[in-house]
């Protein structure tokens, strides 16, 4: 069973995120893990997919050795028009979910293991912005 | 010495002023910490360098988007007053630098002096964490007003006219003259 937010370790200053179940996968084989993240209340952060060349898209990135990555999935972002933006802008409120296939090469060693995960993202509100942040997801992962 | 003085204005046009309302008295003002900083071309800038100058002071970063609402008032604001005693200087909180800012500059045509800032200087304003993030520093390098965050154009018009000490005329809305209190030093 998943930690509620506020029992999380994985904490930023506006970023949260839901402790995640745990993955299981047969070597040789794929699996997906589904991450939620909370956004504090009054923020947006730029999607994956920023409206702008200068703004910072969200990214999860992961070190996943012996996994392998094959895809990471962001939710659709929601256009918003800010006081400060001339054209909505691509972003994310509230809670969203981050899938993430992996696959367990067949010479995978067997066995428990926790890969990290680090979600980067940058948050603004109606009318300031603040540094770009990371916030630390641990996901315990068995290979079988 | 300071007189207060009572003058009638004129009808120009435009807000009355209340001279100096969103500045600190000057009893209340601070010294605005120094820096060496570096512009584009590598070259060290100083905040003492500025002294004799109303400077305003803006942390920024590309990636701020109420920073680029701002950014073209500055562009005004320099040009503008550039000969009054007044200067923009602007501090890019950007991680790459001037690999991300000069191309921002360019597009933007920017006019005044850009360096780049670090967590030291930003630490001697209070940390900074919020863009936009502005200083309004007088003549004698005291700070004299902060923004945080998206202000109107008004406010920092108003800001940089008291430390400038330029009068600004006025109307009622029945057209009759302004009768505005200003401050002779």
């Amino acid at each position: 069973m998943a930690l509620p937010f506020w029992l999380c370790s994985a904490q930023s200053d506006f970023v949260t995120a839901e402790t995640p179940a745990r993955v299981v996968v047969k070597a040789g084989e794929t699996a997906v893990s589904k991450i939620q993240f909370r956004l504090a209340s009054g923020y947006h952060t730029n999607s994956n997919t920023p409206s702008d060349e200068f703004l910072i898209p969200l990214r999860l990135t992961w070190e996943a050795a012996p996994l392998e990555v094959l895809a990471v999935t962001y939710p659709k972002p929601h256009l918003e028009k800010y006081k400060f933006s001339e054209k909505p802008l691509s972003v994310f409120t509230g809670e969203f979910d981050i899938a993430t296939r992996f696959k367990a090469p067949p010479t995978a060693p067997k066995g428990a293991r926790v890969l990290t995960g680090k979600l980067r993202y940058q948050a603004c509100s109606d009318n300031a912005c603040y540094p770009p942040k990371t916030v630390t997801v641990k996901l315990p992962v068995e290979v079988r | 010495m300071t007189t207060a003085v009572l003058v009638s204005v004129g009808c120009s046009g435009g807000s009355p002023t209340s001279a100096a309302a969103a500045v600190k008295p000057e009893a209340k003002r601070r010294p605005a910490p120094d820096f060496s900083l570096k512009d584009a071309m590598g070259r060290a800038v100083t905040l003492a360098e500025y002294k004799g100058k109303v400077v305003l002071l803006n942390f920024w970063a590309t990636w701020c988007g109420p920073c680029k609402i701002e950014i073209p008032w500055f562009v005004e604001f320099e040009q503008k007053y550039k000969d009054k005693g007044f200067a923009v200087l602007g501090v890019s909180m950007d991680e790459e630098g001037f690999a991300v800012v000069r191309p921002f500059v360019d597009k933007n045509q920017i006019n005044y002096r850009m360096v780049i800032g670090n967590d030291s200087v930003a630490q001697q304003y209070g940390g900074v964490d919020a863009l936009p993030s502005s200083f309004i520093i007088d003549k004698e390098g005291r700070i004299a007003a902060t923004h945080v965050g998206l202000v109107s154009k008004g406010e920092y018009a108003r800001d940089i006219d008291a430390l400038l000490g330029i009068k600004k005329s006025g109307v009622r809305r029945d057209g009759a003259p302004v009768l505005a209190l200003f401050r002779a030093e």
